[in-house]
């Protein structure tokens, strides 16, 4: 008899503990006498596959990237979640994470870069400028008051600049929205009708 | 040379010249008019040879503008803050740029921000900020931009 089958012999999750583990593969083992047969959705695995290996694009233009880089650094480490292999191009990657100030003659910049990326693709805003437009909110000629002015975002993050683990929060945020299977389209919808 | 020091031989140069001590370096208070020839003799006095021109910017204090340029030599080690106080409406100074190169996109970056006219320089126009943006200066304190501008 399996581990991984219960004592009424129903299907049950595969994780080494059996339980609701976060990133377990996204399936059950119907059991048999030679071993198991794994029952899953190609959708979910799919979606399972895309959120645990998210490349992250080369984007930082202000401090918030030095919070990015130390989240990147062996202290924080977000490999551990997936996202270690950050791109210097965007046909490369799979996430932005606006990492600071947008200005005006970055926008355009912000939105080719966007544009170049292959889909499905993510954003990440993080911090109080790529959110709101933060401190520079008020009384400036050059400061984009959001970077969801130029592109969507996915998630946003507060702090200025928030800390790394508030980025590695919003990068599980990230994967757990991937995984409900939902485009942003949809999500939408659902809040709109909720409202 | 110690602050002293420079204020004689400054004195010497620009009688008209009025100094303000206390802080760390010398500051020294031209006219204007005077600037181009006070520039040329800092520059090429055998004793004085201010040859790092290391800040140049500009002051709105609402009644004038205030031009500010931090002189440095690295030969005698010593410092001097030259300020020159400008017209509101109409400013306007000589260009250092022919005296310390790295003036031209100094003066240009005040040019755009503060529209200070300099005169004689090779190459007056805009630096950073986008097409289209003469006449409009951001860093002035009245400056209001109709698209992006929150008022509190």
């Amino acid at each position: 008899m399996s581990d991984l089958q219960n004592i009424n012999g129903e299907f049950e999750n595969v994780s080494p503990t059996g339980g609701e583990l976060e990133g377990a593969f996204p399936g059950s083992v119907h059991p048999t006498a030679s071993g198991g047969i794994l029952v899953t959705k190609l959708d979910e695995v799919i979606n399972w596959a895309r959120s645990n290996s998210l490349w992250p694009l080369v984007f930082g233009t202000s401090c918030c990237a030095i919070e990015m880089m130390s989240t990147a650094s062996a202290k924080y480490d977000w490999s551990r979640f997936g996202f270690e292999v950050a791109r210097a191009t965007p046909r490369q990657a799979d996430v932005i994470i606006i990492a600071g100030t947008i200005v005006n003659k970055m926008a355009p910049v912000l939105k080719r870069l966007y544009d170049q990326m292959a889909d499905p693709k993510y954003v990440i805003a993080m911090g109080a400028c790529a959110t709101s437009g933060g401190p520079f909110f008020y009384n400036t000629y050059s400061v984009v008051k959001g970077a969801d002015h130029v592109i969507p975002v996915d998630v946003y993050i507060a702090g200025c600049p928030p800390r790394p683990e508030a980025l590695l929060h919003a990068m599980i945020t990230l994967q757990r929205k991937i995984k409900m299977g939902l485009t942003r389209e949809q999500i939408r919808n659902e809040s709109k009708s909720e409202v | 040379m110690t602050n002293e020091e420079l204020k004689v031989k400054l004195s010497e140069l620009l009688p008209s010249a009025t100094y303000e001590e206390g802080g760390q370096w010398l500051n020294v208070n031209i006219d204007h008019r005077d600037w181009l020839y006070f520039a040329n003799s800092l520059r090429n006095h055998a004793e004085l040879n201010f040859d790092y021109l290391f800040c140049l910017t500009c002051v709105d204090w609402k009644t004038h503008l205030t031009m500010v340029y931090h002189l440095d030599s690295t030969q005698y080690r010593h410092t001097a803050v030259i300020k020159s106080k400008l017209d509101r409406t109409q400013p306007h100074i000589e260009s250092v740029s022919h005296i310390w190169r790295t003036a031209d996109f100094h003066e240009r970056e005040v040019y755009e921000l503060f529209g200070v006219n300099f005169l004689n320089h090779p190459d007056l126009r805009l630096l950073i900020l986008p097409e289209g943006w003469e006449g409009k200066n951001p860093l002035r304190k009245d400056f209001e931009d109709p698209i992006n501008m929150i008022k509190l």
